[in-house]
């Protein structure tokens, strides 16, 4: 018995240590720090909530909150129409689905920070030179005012991240039961009733995994917001990831970074909690 | 008339998917179509871009490239990728392979505490525990490349945990028992016997694992120094010198994609399966 328990602990011991030190330890310092003036090497004085009244006054945070916001609004439902929509087509009969799957596919293995790169290129110059070319102004100077920098990492998002969500729609839509659609046919449904009443119910745990990949990939997206606009311009498009990053590290303020940081982990466990909660339930009820 | 009508619904189907088709192989293009961008305008010269970024280089001039792959200096940063995504994985291997089957074999409340808490540290974003974890290495002088091996077993551990801890369910305890009274002690029985049964989700933990590593920018640019950059690293700081000689940036793009363009398709059936688990389990 005794050696039994010893070799249970040698199992588990290296990978205990590594998410003590790396995770759980650094969770709980850094709420502890956000109450005091650390600089990140040691600190002198418990200030209590000065931190987070300073936050609430901070316009660049808020203003990275709502575009935070509003990007993994839109993210997170184009995403899973688009990856949704591509499942279903390369799962049809067409015989170009195999080679489809690999291209769609393709962008997700290639890191965020070079696709960033690839898309700077493509807003800036194709984009521009399609614009002269038809005359369309809607073309011109993307990535250089708040709203085409928001669109083009929705964009960038959605072409990188499409593929990943409709892989996992086909391991769903490939779950369901021929004899279901079959049957179906038979009774004369449309398409559209075939879709609603047995593919979409079918499904949902499909939409649990993605809504949730795809909300909390969009909540801490940071390298195709750097490589991509860079914040820019005038930080109208720095999202909260960099927020975070910039003032710890750039501007050095360590412990009003880490308060941030505190914030940021509170909304992201909201957010994800709450959203795999209701979707559980309404695959219950379907 | 049957047969009219039969003969007549095919083709409209048949059309049907013709249509559905062209529509398909359309967006596929449109898919590509950065990629495309990006290798045709790399081997231009930049009076080339600016005429016409579309069509087809009028030469295919290596200059680019030949500069592109100095600046990055693409061996060094390509081998301190290799170096740390491998040794890395390993890791995550060995020691959550371990740990999921200690926890599977050995059925306690301590033990469902233990996955639960490996569980829940997922939903952590890494930029709630970043500073506090930097300045920790920092002050334990481990902000170098042993450091960073060590974090990502911190980080990659959970989820690959959760994947053993799953497939252990599947291997029958039988196996386990027959060993011991053939005299194995419980290392003989994990690395003999257990393991190599683990081998499938191996290869899902090992895909999953050395995407995200290899691509990893924000941890290794906070830990590492210049002389052991990576691909990610040593790319923003190339491009950042680079910023609208889109010549010489697409270029190193172009070199620094090639890896992972080449890894996916030898692998692709593998890659494709392992990220599907990874992610519905």
């Amino acid at each position: 018995m005794k050696n039994k328990e010893l070799s249970f602990w040698l199992f588990i011991t290296p990978v205990i240590l590594s998410l003590s030190l790396v995770v759980i330890l650094p969770v709980f310092m850094g709420f502890f720090y956000s109450f005091t003036d650390w600089n990140g090497l040691g600190f002198n004085n418990f200030i209590g909530l000065t931190h987070y009244r300073r936050l609430l006054e901070d316009s660049q945070f808020r203003q990275s909150l709502w575009f935070t916001f509003r990007f993994a609004f839109v993210s997170v439902i184009v995403l899973n129409v688009m990856g949704l929509s591509l499942a279903v087509l390369v799962t049809s009969k067409l015989k170009s689905r195999n080679l489809l799957r690999t291209v769609f596919f393709m962008p997700n293995l290639i890191g965020g920070l070079i696709l960033g790169f690839i898309w700077q290129f493509i807003f800036i110059r194709v984009f521009a030179a399609l614009g002269n070319f038809t005359g369309i102004d809607g073309l011109m100077g993307w990535l250089s005012t708040p709203t085409t920098g928001f669109w083009g990492l929705v964009i960038l998002m959605v072409w990188q991240q499409a593929g990943y969500i409709m892989i996992i729609y086909i391991a769903y839509l490939q779950g369901i039961p021929k004899e279901l659609i079959e049957s179906a046919n038979i009774d004369g449904a449309t398409p559209f009733q075939k879709f609603r009443f047995i593919i979409f119910p079918l499904i949902a745990p499909g939409f649990t995994v993605s809504m949730f990949l795809t909300l909390s990939s969009s909540f801490k997206i940071y390298d195709q917001n750097l490589s991509l606009t860079g914040g820019g311009p005038f930080n109208s498009t720095q999202m909260v990831a960099m927020n975070i990053v910039d003032t710890a590290f750039s501007s050095n303020q360590m412990a009003y970074g880490q308060s941030k940081a505190v914030v940021f982990f509170f909304i992201v466990a909201l957010f994800s909690l709450t959203q795999v909660y209701y979707n559980k339930k309404r695959e219950v009820d379907l | 008339m049957d047969k009219g009508k039969a003969q007549s619904y095919r083709a409209r189907e048949n059309r049907k998917y013709l249509i559905l088709e062209i529509l398909g192989i359309l967006l596929g293009l449109v898919w590509i179509s950065p990629f495309y961008l990006m290798l045709v305008n790399s081997f231009k010269v930049p009076r080339e871009i600016f005429a016409n970024v579309l069509n087809f280089p009028s030469a295919f001039n290596f200059d680019n490239y030949v500069v592109a792959f100095d600046d990055l200096n693409f061996i060094r940063s390509f081998f301190n990728s290799l170096l740390i995504t491998l040794v890395s994985v390993g890791v995550i291997i060995l020691f959550s392979s371990m740990a999921g089957y200690a926890l599977a074999r050995n059925k306690s409340r301590l033990s469902s505490f233990i996955l639960l808490t490996f569980v829940a540290a997922m939903l952590i974003p890494f930029q709630s525990v970043m500073i506090p974890l930097t300045a920790n290495f920092g002050r334990a002088g481990m902000l170098n490349r042993a450091g960073l091996i060590f974090m990502y077993l911190g980080f990659g551990g959970s989820l690959a945990i959760f994947l053993y801890h799953g497939a252990m369910t599947r291997i029958s305890t039988s196996l386990d028992e027959a060993a011991i009274i053939d005299g194995a002690n419980k290392f003989q029985i994990f690395f003999r016997i257990v393991f190599p049964l683990l081998s499938p989700i191996s290869v899902t933990v090992a895909i999953l694992n050395v995407i995200w590593i290899w691509n990893d920018y924000l941890l290794p640019s906070l830990v590492l120094s210049r002389r052991n950059e990576t691909i990610p690293i040593r790319m923003f700081y190339f491009f950042g010198q680079y910023t609208r000689q889109w010549h010489l940036a697409l270029a190193g793009l172009t070199i620094a994609i090639l890896p992972v363009i080449i890894f996916y398709f030898s692998a692709q059936k593998t890659i494709v399966e392992g990220v599907t688990e990874g992610a519905v389990k």
